[in-house]
């Protein structure tokens, strides 16, 4: 016990030697938590239009104000062909293009139905279907308003109607900074964690430090417990300062309980320290811990559930996603602080992540030498 | 020159040594292109829903078929009251509660109206938003069948092409991203930290006092990177050509020209950092905070870079990775050639000559 005093010492001393590391620990991902949500948005609004409109009737002349008045396009173009309008699909200026044929008004009352013209930008994806479907889904209720001047509606409605009433939960306004700021502060934390430690002992390695250390009768348990401590009080502050970001900046108050949080944090923190130390041991420079703790942390990441939902990931992705700690983590982070999850509902991932820092754990001790 | 390819041996002695490090490099592509190209998608599927069916009619059983039959959900039905649906989103599996109100069929059929309810866990709100809009034409679908045999007047069809990319992959977007990030951390992460690392175990001053000049020493660390980054091109190319069949539609060439400048941008900033710190970490963390993440955040290939508030809009025209990333996405889908990409070729090059002048005029031979 004395001798893990001192060891604690030693290594809290270590950290607050160099004040650009604790100014890095402690800036940067505060920085990244206030900005990072104002670009993860993804909602798709100013879908850049150009209009080809051939018609130039009372009719073209309407629908396009309607799209325009619907505020989610922008009107970028208003072009004599498709091929000019296609220049500005090739230089990104516009996402979509709207080709209004010749005389449509005119074949829209004679034969009862008339085409137009939709391209898409379709390298992304989804803003490619979305604003396909806002577009479809205007022209759908011009359509409407035409019919109606056209033809008197009855009185009652004719056709069996299905009302379909949605409530959203959680988050009534549907923000999505609501959804994404839990998950960034996690791999955040997560980060911070696994890099200090995954470099720490590396680190001691490089300047040869390790081998006096090593000459001492300390136990290897006691000087893996002397590296972990520490790591885990910062970011354990550093977690604790990300929640009050959220709050303050983004007005994100914890519907659940803050002690089933930090229960959940503390056991989670000791299974990506766990891994970060078990990654030192394996490795003797520090650009080497560093890479391969980068390429566990972005598989840790995209697999994570942060930005795609799991659900629809493809079988052999769902399994691996199973032995992620971030998940869990990501997964704790919203029941709790969203949707107010109690210890109970969470106590399944409690359970899977002290099983991961007890294994991580053990194998780091295990494999942590002291000879060469 | 004999000098310099000797260094240039000896550092890519140093580079090929390390086969972990090598591992990961090659390895990190690899995974990222297979994880973007066939775990991700944007699409909800397989949401494990909720149905309250209070109704127990003709009607909601043939809607319930329907909804069950699409690839979108799993239904768990459930005789469950209003109260205890809270309940089971705090457990965290469920994504959305259908509720059948009782006589559904019945409404439908004497007074032509009936509702349904969706509840939706909106904490994940683009779940929730597409749950919501593939149940809703579900729904629609089945009130069309309905109204089968009544045609609407006067009917607009829109025609809609999708350009570039006709089944709407996500491929498409992310294969420049993947170039992007990849590069950038071979090239920025390993020549900072090999060169600070220099600097930390002494061994800096060793080679500063040879008769070698100093900064050829820096050139001949970085080379071994370059050669490794285009290694790495060719490997990302090969993997989007043939394991997504993402073909190539500009010119290779040109492509492999734009990858060289910009890998020379990214060395060039390595370099600029590690003349900046004297310890790895440092290095380290700059590297990851300062390049990456804006790449990331900034580039358009995670983020639609329009959402963006506008003062980091400006700020992103800063990160070479935006300009690399709208280079590579025109040559390799849209086809386009220099002619359309000369702005953002020259921007890439002003800031690789703009970052080597700097590094070059910072550059100390006395280390302390």
């Amino acid at each position: 016990m004395r001798t893990l005093r001192f060891l604690l010492r030693k290594e809290f001393r270590q950290i607050f030697r160099d004040k650009s590391i604790v100014a890095m620990i402690f800036f940067m991902p505060m920085v990244q938590l206030i900005l990072m949500p104002l670009a993860a948005d993804y909602e798709v609004r100013n879908i850049n239009l150009s209009v080809v409109d051939r018609d130039k009737s009372p009719y073209s002349q309407k629908l396009i104000s309607k799209i325009v008045a619907s505020g989610y396009f922008r009107l970028t173009g208003y072009n004599a062909s498709f091929r000019e309008a296609f220049g500005l699909i090739e230089s990104d200026e516009a996402d979509l293009i709207l080709e209004i044929p010749s005389d449509f008004e005119r074949n829209l009352i004679r034969e009862d139905h008339e085409k137009l013209f939709v391209a898409v930008n379709a390298i992304n994806g989804t803003k490619a279907s979305l604003g396909g479907s806002y577009l479809g889904s205007i022209i759908g209720d011009f359509n409407a308003d035409i019919r109606m001047q056209l033809v008197t509606p009855p009185r009652f409605s004719q056709f069996p109607m299905i009302d379909v009433v949605a409530s959203n939960w959680f988050n009534p306004v549907l923000n999505y900074k609501v959804f994404i700021v839990p998950g960034i502060l996690a791999i955040l934390v997560t980060m911070v964690g696994g890099f200090l430690s995954a470099l720490n002992i590396v680190k001691e390695k490089e300047i040869g430090t390790i081998e006096q250390i090593n000459v001492t009768p300390i136990k290897k348990h006691i000087f893996i417990l002397g590296k972990l401590i520490p790591f885990w009080v910062l970011a354990n502050i550093v977690f604790t300062i990300g929640l009050l970001v959220a709050r303050f900046v983004y007005g994100i108050v914890p519907v659940g309980s803050l002690l089933t949080l930090y229960a959940f944090i503390s056991v989670y923190l000791l299974a990506v320290l766990g891994f970060g130390l078990l990654v030192s041991t394996f490795c003797d420079t520090q650009q080497q811990a560093m890479f391969i703790m980068f390429f566990f942390m972005m598989l840790f990441i995209l697999l994570g559930g942060l930005f795609t939902s799991i659900d629809s990931m493809p079988e052999w992705a769902k399994a691996i996603t199973r032995i992620n700690p971030v998940r869990y983590m990501i997964e704790v982070m919203r029941m709790v602080i969203l949707k107010g999850s109690s210890f109970k509902d969470v106590l399944p991932h409690v359970g899977i992540v002290s099983l991961m820092a007890a294994i991580l754990n053990s194998w780091a001790i295990l494999n942590y030498k002291k000879t060469n | 020159m004999k000098q310099f390819l000797a260094f240039v041996r000896k550092e890519f002695y140093h580079v090929l040594r390390d086969r972990r490090t090598l591992l990961i490099l090659f390895g990190m592509p690899i995974a990222q292109i297979l994880i973007f190209g066939f775990a991700l998608t944007n699409e909800v599927k397989d949401s494990e829903i909720l149905v309250v069916d209070y109704a127990r009619d003709d009607a909601s059983q043939a809607l319930l078929t329907r909804i069950g039959a699409s690839r979108y959900f799993d239904i768990r039905q459930a005789a469950l009251s209003h109260k205890e649906i809270l309940g089971t989103f705090q457990k965290g599996k469920i994504k959305a509660v259908v509720v059948f109100p009782a006589n559904f069929n019945a409404d439908l059929l004497h007074t032509n109206k009936a509702q349904v309810q969706i509840v939706t866990d909106a904490s994940d709100v683009n779940t929730a938003n597409m749950i919501t809009n593939y149940l809703s034409s579900i729904i629609l679908d089945y009130q069309n069948q309905l109204n089968e045999n009544l045609q609407m007047p006067y009917r607009i069809t829109p025609e809609v092409r999708m350009l570039y990319n006709p089944q709407l992959k996500g491929a498409h977007g992310f294969v420049p991203g993947v170039m992007a990030l990849v590069l950038l951390l071979v090239s920025v992460m390993m020549t900072a930290i090999s060169i600070v690392r220099e600097k930390e175990t002494g061994t800096m001053e060793i080679l500063l006092v040879s008769p070698f000049k100093p900064v050829l020493v820096i050139f001949a660390k970085a080379f071994p990177y370059l050669a490794l980054s285009l290694v790495n091109v060719t490997a990302i190319l090969l993997l989007s050509v043939f394991v997504l069949d993402l073909p190539v539609k500009g010119s290779v060439g040109l492509l492999f020209a734009e990858s060289t400048l910009f890998i020379i941008t990214c060395l060039a900033l390595g370099i600029f950092i590690s003349i900046k710190t004297d310890s790895q970490q440092i290095a380290m963390l700059i590297s990851l905070m300062g390049m990456l993440l804006p790449t990331m955040m900034f580039s358009g290939f995670l983020f639609p870079i329009e959402n963006v508030p506008v003062p980091l809009q400006i700020i992103s025209n800063i990160v070479p990775s935006k300009w690399f990333y709208i280079i590579v996405k025109s040559i390799m889908i849209k086809g386009l050639g220099l002619s359309a990409l000369w702005k953002e070729t020259l921007i890439l090059l002003g800031m690789t000559v703009f970052l080597l002048l700097v590094s070059l005029k910072s550059f100390k031979i006395r280390l302390q």
